[in-house]
């Protein structure tokens, strides 16, 4: 719902310009290196299983319409025992073929694990995902300078690969992102990579896919692959502080904003250049940038904001967001305050 | 001192009397030798394989209705996206009890009910190597499930999972009992596991009646003897696991968990002792039940099973190779990848044994006269649907398939087509072929065909559907998805379908309810079927056989026909073993008879001894330490009163010889 609705709507998100296609949660059609071989090794083994069930189905059937014993059917003492052939051959004919596909599958498999399992080595950006009940940290390593945190989002540029570096900070989660390749656990006490390339520009679903609790179900995540010269000024965007807002009344009420912030928010999230670096939540610098809110579940609305902030265990029932009571002239502070994080 | 064969008393070695089995003076002394006391003390104190067999049958049928129910109440959450009929946190305890009762409370010890029923009569004996562990097993498993279902009670059930991975099960993420419940009452249900392994095992491999060689055994005990076998190598490790992590919760040990300074833990250990009971587990739910159709089909296809040798190999090598690819539950953990190709070519290869199982099947069907009884249809469409359960497992097993397939829906349809294609449905179809033999009646067959065509259709609609849905990329054990990314429609049919199963399912009671009083009467071998359970009435006398048989065949009922065999089965004069409970005990291969056996009767300690176990596990989830001791140290007495020797038995005379 929220994801298709952020895709298509695009309200809240300047970038949106060049968005062309977005891409849910199915694996049938790969988008980029990290899966193109995954993908027709699935199609090849789909294909041979559903033909083996189409001919054991028929040779079950066959075999029973044609070879089924007249008669009343549970007078079994009527139909007279046989052992005339011993049907052996059966069993040869079966195994010899099934030997043979099986082992051609065999050395598939190990020609495209090898091809997906390396990351190559020109990488684009080293991505850290960090796995939080319930939603992902986002952040992007390098020169220390050019280093910075973001959530539920990951920005990268077409045709290039980049690393995932995974590690979470509660329990074991699963990073997917299906049309760009398969998951990788997240897991404590424990460094796992992976690698993805998108081929074409578009918005790609992604889903926390091992079970991690009470919200396990509105984990997502997207990947937005575009052309490496928006990828870059979106990246040297991120890298600057919080946008300051223009108007002079609108300064005051950021103001006002800021100051609730500060006394509701500031312990669990963090908004560069300020003092607000809680490192529970999600980073919020730069939210307005975000195409969703709440790991994938809403599209980044103004309204959808508010709504979130007063009731957060309405959306998402026993998520670790408190539910801070602000009076009505507070949260209409708070959102001029979020607004301006662009 | 140890006792050699020599030292054996002469009772156990006397050259017993021969007669007649239909000797009405031999058959009122063995009647009133076995039968059952009646009213509650016999109900309590029964040892009768055939009592505890159904026992096992009936309370595994209640197990599969409540799963069945959690099912019925998840579908309904799922039926539409963004539901609100569960909360999250109904939803996980949901999910977790329905697919722990399913795989640990169902679908193996209904294999056992079976297993316990018609051993014995299947062997020609007069009941199960030990009859007081065979009660002990029982009550045990019947007082886990109670004990596992008591969460429900307060409002606490597991809600991490039937596979409960850590670190969300641990204490930081998963604060309530819980867990704690999950963990307790799984080690409690592998001691009855273990014993009743323990006791297959030693059934198998000694009381059988003379002739009854390894070549002639039929193809259930195979199935049952390897899943057992099974049971003894990996039921210790994920016990351990189960008491680690309870260790974890109430002790702050850091087996599983990765911050415990220098003695830090990690979390896929728990994976790994888990998965290495779970694959191995997965065979021996459905081995046996391959074993009911290898043993069912051919009766109902009028010829014997084609290639018994092949199949007895393929059920022994594919529970050893079922040891070697655990490892393909864990493809995304982040292993190293030539670990995975390992695992990844186990995992292919044993679809091998596997299809010689299905192309021996088809051969039987191919090379003989099928009778399309509700039990034939029930085993042949077991056949189709083993293989969409294999094809698919072979599909998960190839790894970067499995990356994607790994934890969506997908994955979701092939372990449903694996347990209700592959065990439920040979269940079905051994439930309508052994009816007559348990309860003297058949099972109606027009009831019976309604039954059936409702489960298989309600079932492939709904599960063949969750393929789809998988592929769609829908994620499992979400409590709801969204709108709009395709997964409404494959939903609602998976719901419907769901409902059409559990109205098939709901037939089979109407029919059992039907059939206990109106059904047709069965008569000792109402199907014409060839091995020894039907040779004696419907149900069989308290002593099964009132003469031990020899057997000299497989089919000791059709060799005659076929022209079988060495020799010939000698079913109606035989030994009378009537000085007591004994049966007769042979050597381990060829069935030689070796010595005559003293069973022991009617005990109130199997029952008691699972009293002092529940208190003690009870004491251990509440921290009563007191009930937890005093439940022990009562637990110790009982056992201690239970094998204390009996002069009457003899074993007396064999410590003093």
């Amino acid at each position: 719902m929220a994801l298709a609705a952020a895709a298509s709507g695009m309200t809240a998100a300047p970038a949106a310009a060049q968005e062309t296609a977005s891409h849910g949660l199915s694996f049938m059609t790969g988008f980029g290196p990290s899966n193109y071989g995954v993908v027709t090794l699935l199609y090849a083994v789909l294909i041979i299983s559903l033909a083996v069930i189409a001919i054991i189905g028929a040779l079950v059937l066959s075999g029973m319409l044609i070879r089924r014993a007249g008669g009343a059917a549970t007078s079994l003492e009527t139909v007279p025992l046989e052992r005339s052939s011993s049907g052996l051959a059966f069993i040869y004919i079966g195994i010899a073929i099934s030997f043979v596909i099986l082992t051609g599958v065999l050395v598939w498999n190990y020609v495209v694990l090898a091809e997906v399992s390396a990351a190559p080595k020109d990488i684009a950006a080293r991505i850290h995902v960090i796995g939080h009940q319930w939603w992902w940290e986002v952040r992007y390593e390098g020169e220390p300078a050019q280093t910075f945190t973001t959530a539920d989002e990951i920005h990268v540029p077409v045709g290039k690969p980049v690393r995932i570096e995974l590690t979470s900070s509660d329990v074991i989660h699963s990073f997917w992102v299906p049309a760009l390749g398969g998951k990788m656990d997240t897991i404590p006490g424990q460094q796992n990579h992976t690698w993805l390339q998108a081929d074409k520009p578009g918005i790609y679903r992604g889903q926390c896919t091992e079970f991690c609790g009470a919200q396990h179900a509105h984990m997502g995540l997207i990947v937005v692959a575009d052309a490496p010269e928006h990828f870059a000024a979106w990246r040297a965007h991120q890298l600057e502080g919080p946008l300051t807002p223009h108007a002079e009344s609108e300064v005051a009420k950021a103001a006002q904003g800021q100051s609730v912030f500060m006394h509701n928010c500031a312990v669990c999230h963090t908004v560069r250049g300020t003092l607000a670096n809680g490192k529970v939540g999600p980073d919020l610098s730069h939210l307005m940038q975000r195409r969703t809110i709440a790991a994938g579940t809403l599209p980044n609305t103004v309204g959808n904001l508010s709504g979130w902030i007063s009731n957060p265990q309405h959306i998402k029932p026993g998520n670790l967001m408190p539910t801070l009571r602000l009076s009505a002239a507070d949260l209409n502070s708070l959102r001029d305050f979020l607004k301006t994080l662009q | 001192m140890t006792t050699t064969y020599e030292d054996i008393p002469d009772v156990y070695q006397r050259l017993p009397e021969v007669k007649s089995r239909d000797d009405r003076s031999l058959r009122e002394k063995l009647h009133s030798m076995w039968e059952t006391t009646p009213g509650i003390r016999g109900w309590l104190s029964t040892v009768d394989h055939k009592e505890i067999g159904l026992r096992y049958l009936v309370t595994a049928f209640i197990f599969l209705i409540a799963g069945g129910i959690e099912a019925l109440v998840m579908r309904i959450q799922l039926a539409g996206p963004n539901a609100h009929v569960l909360t999250p946190e109904q939803y996980n305890q949901l999910f977790t009890m329905h697919g722990s009762t399913m795989i640990i409370w169902y679908a193996f010890p209904v294999l056992s009910g079976f297993s316990n029923y018609l051993w014995p009569l299947i062997f020609g004996s007069r009941d199960m190597a030990f009859p007081r562990l065979n009660a002990f097993s029982y009550w045990v498993f019947a007082a886990s499930g109670i004990f596992l279902y008591t969460s429900f009670a307060v409002g606490a059930a597991p809600d991490a999972g039937w596979f409960n991975y850590v670190p969300y099960a641990s204490k930081p993420y998963n604060p309530g009992i819980n867990i704690d419940f999950y963990c307790l009452a799984n080690i409690f249900m592998g001691i009855s596991t273990t014993a009743g392994a323990i006791n297959f095992i030693v059934t198998t491999l000694r009381t059988r009646c003379p002739g009854m060689s390894v070549n002639r055994w039929p193809i259930i005990t195979w199935g049952t003897l390897s899943a057992n076998a099974a049971a003894i190598f990996a039921m210790p490790v994920v016990s351990l696991a189960f008491f680690f992590l309870w260790m974890d919760r109430t002790f702050g040990t850091h087996f599983f968990l990765p911050s415990g300074g220098n003695l830090t833990g990690h979390p896929l250990l728990w994976q790994h002792l888990f998965w290495m009971w779970g694959h191995p587990w997965v065979y021996m739910i459905v081995l046996p039940a391959q074993g009911i159709v290898s043993d069912g089909l051919p009766t109902f296809c009028r010829r014997p099973l084609v290639g018994y040798t092949a199949v007895v190999l393929a059920t022994v090598a594919t529970m050893i190779l079922g040891f070697g690819v655990w490892v393909h539950h864990m493809f995304a953990t982040g292993l190293p990848t030539m670990a995975m190709s390992f695992f990844s070519a186990a995992t292919i290869i044993i679809t091998i044994p596997s299809a010689v199982q299905v192309f021996s099947w088809i051969a039987t069907i191919w090379t003989g006269r099928p009778v399309f009884t509700t039990a034939f249809l029930y085993f042949a469409s077991f056949i189709f649907l083993f293989v969409i359960g294999g094809v698919s497992g072979f599909m998960t097993g190839v790894v970067p398939v499995d990356w994607q397939l790994t934890d969506t829906y997908f994955v979701v349809a092939h372990l449903h087509y694996v347990l209700i294609g592959i065990n439920f449905f040979g269940v079905m179809g051994g439930l309508y072929y052994w009816f007559p033999k348990f309860t003297g009646r058949m099972l109606d067959e027009t009831i019976g065909k309604i039954n059936f065509w409702l489960t298989f259709v309600g079932f492939n609609v709904g599960f063949f559907t969750m393929h789809i849905t998988g592929l769609l990329g829908m994620p499992r054990r979400v409590y709801t998805y969204p709108a709009g990314i395709g997964f409404e429609t494959p939903n609602l049919i998976t719901t419907i379908g769901a409902f059409i199963l559990a109205l098939g399912i709901l037939a089979f009671i109407v029919n059992v309810a039907y059939s206990l009083r109106r059904g047709a009467i069965a008569g000792n071998n109402p199907w014409d079927a060839p091995t020894l359970e039907w040779s004696v009435s419907s149900p069989p006398p308290p002593y099964n056989f009132a003469v031990i048989p020899s057997v000299a065949s497989r089919h000791p009922l059709w060799e005659a026909r076929l022209q079988e065999g060495d020799g010939e089965s000698v079913l109606d004069r035989g030994p009378i073993l009537d000085d007591h409970h004994e049966t007769m005990g042979v050597s381990p291969m060829d069935g030689e008879p070796d010595v005559i056996l003293k069973m022991p009767g009617e005990s109130y300690m199997p029952f008691v001894v699972t009293l002092c176990i529940s208190a003690l596990f009870a004491g251990l989830l509440a921290h009563i330490w007191t009930l937890a001791g005093v439940g022990a140290a009562v637990g110790v007495i009982g056992t201690i009163v239970w094998l204390w020797p009996r002069l009457e038995a003899g074993e007396r005379m064999v410590a003093e010889s």
